[in-house]
């Protein structure tokens, strides 16, 4: 069955969202976003989905004070974070390139990862673009550490990287990746030209499996229209469902 | 008893000093944008804005008329509109001065100003290059168990607070709605500024129903009625944003020319070019 390059994504993402509880989706996350709602309508409706910026009741907590309070207390179990930069040992830099403060690329910010990398048991990280200038030997800011000292309370870190050529998961004992499989139509050797950190490497990698037939129409039928209230634009460019006016 | 301004979005603008340290909520929270642009029409200057906890066409464009000196906040952007290019450009060269930080420390400073306490304990942080440029975040023993570092950031009081809510009634008293975020910036600013949808006879908080995500008159300076208040963004529940205008923002705002152009014609209309 032929998959857009997003449902391929979303399903992987699924997969690694297995037995979470609650599930909470950041800003400027449509396929991690759609990822979770794909793993509740799997689980029949048992997992919880807060998607921050969703109007839909629910989908909310009590704004963002409530919610950042739920990751302190272990309340989420599962979220999503990303970087301009990521490095091999999973730091990530939301803030820009080259000498801080006055960056020669400055982005947005760190938002809650500076918070949430360290309080949430299963973080998965997320970036589309899988190429050296993105994943760096080291990230020039370090907006969230990949990992801690032992001093420092840290129940939760990644768990695993997605990008639309592979799939990582991460040890945090050895503080680093491994490559876990690599999507149809790309090869071990195009991820390692492209990936500018090292990471472990198994001597067979599996091809990523593809969604399920099932799966996709799932994404299609109930995933699509739910994702469309928070990205609507996410929604039209990649499922076509037109914008509400 | 909270000053009623009605629509006078000029004498509203008046009450935030130059140099004020200025809280302004995120764009998905009731962002007084009718307000924003009387404050860009007074030539407001050096204000310190503490984004809560991040922001979006509001604090670009507070940037990019000059009116910041600095910015405290968790992300500036434009959401799926992208950066936000007169904030980008601001920090690249320096002319505006930066506090980066994470959402969740904004709110435990903003709460730390609501309980009059000097400080709070926060977790995360510890090593990232947030911590180790922000002087005035410190790490601490945990006084309670050994071995456990905690980081301490100092309370945010802000001078002003400004936001956006579906109602007030005369008397000052402001419904919130389902965004909780702006009660902790009202309880934590020496004073409070709002921009409502309308104005209501009675009293808000004799509502068994509307009481609880009401916001008492205690904390409001002034108020006053600006209808479509937040006007391009949304305000959620009530109208969506106006997608078309903020497009037209992302492509004009990076060229300078192009931004000054979109001044005039908001928060500069119908006024003499020689006073763009």
């Amino acid at each position: 069955m032929e998959y857009r390059p997003e449902e391929l994504l979303i399903t992987v993402i699924a997969r690694l969202l297995e037995g979470c509880g609650h599930i909470a989706a950041g800003v400027s996350s449509p396929v991690p976003g759609s990822a979770a709602l794909l793993r509740r309508e799997l689980d029949g409706g048992e997992s919880r989905v807060s998607i921050i910026g969703h109007l839909d009741p629910t989908f909310r907590t009590d704004g963002g004070v409530e919610f950042f309070d739920c990751a302190g207390q272990g309340r989420i179990d599962a979220f999503f974070l990303s970087g301009g930069q990521v490095d091999g040992a999973a730091n990530i830099n939301l803030v820009g390139v080259g000498d801080y403060p006055r960056q020669r690329v400055r982005w947005a910010g760190s938002f809650g990862s500076g918070y949430l990398y360290y309080m949430v048991p299963r973080v998965i990280l997320f970036r589309e673009e899988h190429s050296p200038r993105v994943l760096v030997p080291r990230v020039d800011f370090i907006s969230s550490p990949g990992v801690s000292e032992p001093d420092v309370h840290r129940p939760g870190g990644p768990q695993a990287l997605v990008t639309t050529r592979c799939l990582f998961s991460f040890d945090r004992d050895r503080r680093r990746f491994r490559l876990e499989s690599v999507h149809a139509g790309h090869t071990v050797d195009e991820v390692r030209e492209n990936t500018g950190f090292e990471f472990d490497c198994p001597a067979q990698v599996p091809e990523t499996p593809p969604p399920e037939p099932d799966v996709l129409q799932r994404i299609r039928e109930v995933v699509a229209p739910q994702i469309a209230g928070p990205y609507p634009r996410f929604a039209e460019r990649v499922f076509g469902i037109a914008p509400q006016a | 008893m909270s000053d009623y301004l009605h629509d006078d979005m000029a004498a509203l603008a008046a009450l935030v000093p130059d140099g004020a340290r200025l809280a302004l909520i995120h764009d998905g929270g009731g962002v007084a944008m009718a307000a924003t642009r009387a404050l860009i029409r007074r030539r407001i200057r050096g204000l310190n804005l503490v984004n809560v906890p991040t922001g979006g066409l509001q604090t670009d464009m507070l940037v990019g008329a000059g009116c910041v000196a600095s910015v405290e906040t968790s992300g500036v952007s434009l959401g799926e509109f992208g950066q936000a290019p007169n904030f980008g450009a601001a920090v690249r060269s320096g002319n505006v001065g930066i506090r980066d930080a994470t959402c969740p420390a904004i709110y435990a400073a903003l709460q730390a100003a609501e309980k009059g306490i000097p400080f709070i304990p926060f977790r995360g942080l510890i090593g990232s290059d947030l911590l180790r440029h922000r002087a005035d975040w410190k790490v601490i023993d945990n006084p309670f168990q050994a071995g456990d570092s905690i980081v301490a950031l100092p309370a945010i009081q802000p001078d002003v607070a400004l936001f956006h809510a579906p109602k007030a009634d005369r008397f000052g008293n402001v419904w919130l709605g389902r965004c909780a975020e702006t009660r902790i910036m009202a309880h934590a600013a020496r004073e409070t500024l709002v921009t409502v949808e309308e104005v209501v006879d009675g009293n808000l908080m004799e509502d068994d129903l509307l009481a609880p995500a009401t916001l008492s008159a205690l904390y409001v300076s002034a108020f006053a009625l600006a209808p479509r208040g937040t006007w391009p963004l949304a305000l959620p529940g009530f109208y969506p944003a106006d997608q078309a205008h903020l497009a037209g923002y992302a492509k004009c705002a990076p060229d300078r020319a192009g931004f000054r152009r979109y001044l005039k014609e908001t928060a500069f209309a119908g006024e003499p070019e020689a006073a763009v």
